[in-house]
């Protein structure tokens, strides 16, 4: 029994390293969240598209993406494609499994915030003559916002966490990290936690900013526009 | 747009909702420039979906309709640019719930006819007078009365500068106190010779401003008369019907 090293765990919490590790996982969430956003709009969109052969496509899409673990598309993506000739690097392969996976969640939030605006807003819109794309912008879109914004809350938290799938492939953000250190000084429990603490941070740091964003979007809607009417 | 080139025509208009619902059933209406219209019927008798159809938020299943002489009902048609010609108002105001009523007024001037920031408040200011809302621009929709609200709704559609106006029960979802404030602003539209084809059971509007009244029943125009020997005289059993059921004895 070694018990708990406080002097490791101390040099740990601050080892620069790990911070940059973190800096990582951030910057692949951001770019989950971004990737996965733009793609996942135009999803939904194709998932209510009038056109049986679109919506469908789309629907195989999430039915894909959403059925099967993150760890195994990263893994298809990075350590099968070479077989067939497609060749990505660590970096893009994390970036695009994120991306594609994200996505697929993604859509189906938007989807859900563009069904929730009642039909007679469109007709509205279209009645005053603005075209579709317009109709999109200026009016779906802001009041989708409203219902989407919670849920994508919670997303960012859940892939700040998600991101840590990609050390499979080596790629290298905290949790990977992590694993490199405890390879070289076996302080596994210490590793771990701050590991752990380094999440914790980062998630609660987001609920705090989600919270404020919320707030202030109850605000630019009116109080009786946020309760519907 | 010459005065003799009637403001809406109809011909022969079908459409189906599915293969077994005929909707319209062969729907011929021609309204002359400065003519109010009112359309009644029981419900479920086609009346919201033919005015959608004028407006082109409805496509017909065969049959012709033409707004000031451009046809709608063609694919060719550019259907935003015609719909920005004519006014809609609807049952349930829908202004939108996420932009102030000032905003509201603006969003079409602006993206719809390319007007200028300051041209488009300068409109929807001397709208927003006009139907009596001066001061509330600031406002979110859901911070009005349903009868301001609907006031909006008809200013926002006036801003558009139309050509003609539609309204589907305007006043059906207000408060009985909040009804007239609504059809005074309509009242004087008409008389200012605004086209108008009104849907609505509200027979004190029609008797006052209505040229002729459109009867609909099970979605086919059952009678078409001056508004004095409609309600006078019907010509046909549903419509003396429908009249005995709505009017007070
Ligand atoms: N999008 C739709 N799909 C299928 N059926 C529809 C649709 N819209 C309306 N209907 C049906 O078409 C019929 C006519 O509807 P419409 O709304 O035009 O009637 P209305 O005369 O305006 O009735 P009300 O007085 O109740 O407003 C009704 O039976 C209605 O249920
Ligand atoms: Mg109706």
């Amino acid at each position: 029994m070694k018990g708990w090293n406080w002097q490791g765990f101390f040099e740990y919490l601050t080892n620069t390293y790990l911070f940059e590790g973190a800096l990582v996982t951030l910057g692949l969430t951001a770019f989950s969240m971004t990737a996965g956003l733009i793609l996942g709009f135009f999803i939904a969109v194709l998932r209510m598209s009038r056109f049986r052969i679109l919506s469908t496509i789309a629907s195989l899409y999430i039915w894909l993406f959403r059925g099967t673990p993150l760890l195994v598309q990263l893994i298809i993506i990075y350590t099968g494609l070479p077989q067939v000739g497609i060749k990505l690097s660590v970096i893009q392969s994390t970036l695009l499994g994120l991306a594609l996976c994200e996505a697929a969640y993604l859509s189906e939030i938007v989807r859900a915030g563009i069904t929730s605006v009642p039909r007679g807003q469109v007709n509205a819109a279209r009645a005053i003559g603005m075209r579709e794309a317009q109709i999109m912008r200026y009016v779906i879109m802001p009041q989708a916002l409203r219902l989407i914004i919670p849920p994508l809350g919670n997303s960012v938290n859940s892939v700040l966490k998600t991101t840590s799938i990609a050390s499979i492939i080596s790629m290298e953000e905290l949790l990977r990290r992590t694993q490199v250190l405890i390879q070289e000084k076996f302080l596994v429990l210490e590793l771990f936690v701050v590991a752990a603490i380094y999440y914790l941070i980062m998630t609660t740091a987001w609920e705090f900013v989600q919270r404020r964003i919320e707030a202030r979007l109850g605000k630019a809607y009116g109080q009786s526009a946020m309760t519907g009417l | 747009m010459s005065d003799a080139m009637p403001m809406f025509e109809l011909q022969s208009v079908n459409k189906w909702y599915s293969p077994s619902f005929q909707v319209l059933k062969n729907c011929c209406l021609t309204v002359g420039k400065g003519e109010v219209v009112v359309v009644c019927g029981p419900s479920g008798s086609g009346k919201s979906t033919l005015i959608k159809c004028m407006n082109a938020l409805e496509a017909v299943t065969d049959g012709r309709i033409l707004v000031a002489g451009a046809e709608v009902t063609t694919p060719k048609a550019d259907l935003p640019a015609l719909r920005a010609r004519v006014g809609m108002v609807f049952q349930s105001f829908e202004l939108f719930s996420h932009m102030t009523i000032l905003e509201n007024l603006c969003i079409g001037q602006e993206k719809v006819l390319g007007r200028s920031r300051e041209a488009a408040i300068a409109k929807a200011n001397l709208l927003l007078e006009r139907v009596g809302i001066a001061g509330q621009a600031g406002k979110y929709p859901g911070q009005l009365s349903g009868g301001q609200q609907q006031r909006v709704a008809i200013a926002r559609a006036l801003a558009m500068d139309p050509v003609a106006m539609l309204f589907d029960e305007p006043t059906s979802a207000l408060d009985p106190e909040m009804i007239n404030e609504v059809l005074d602003v309509m009242v004087s539209l008409a008389q200012e010779g605004m086209t108008m084809v009104v849907v609505t059971h509200e027979m004190g509007f029609a008797r006052k401003v209505a040229d002729r009244i459109v009867f609909m029943d099970a979605g086919e125009i059952v009678e078409v008369a001056p508004s004095e020997t409609f309600f006078a005289a019907p010509q046909t059993d549903r419509a003396r019907a429908f009249l005995s059921k709505i009017l007070p004895h």
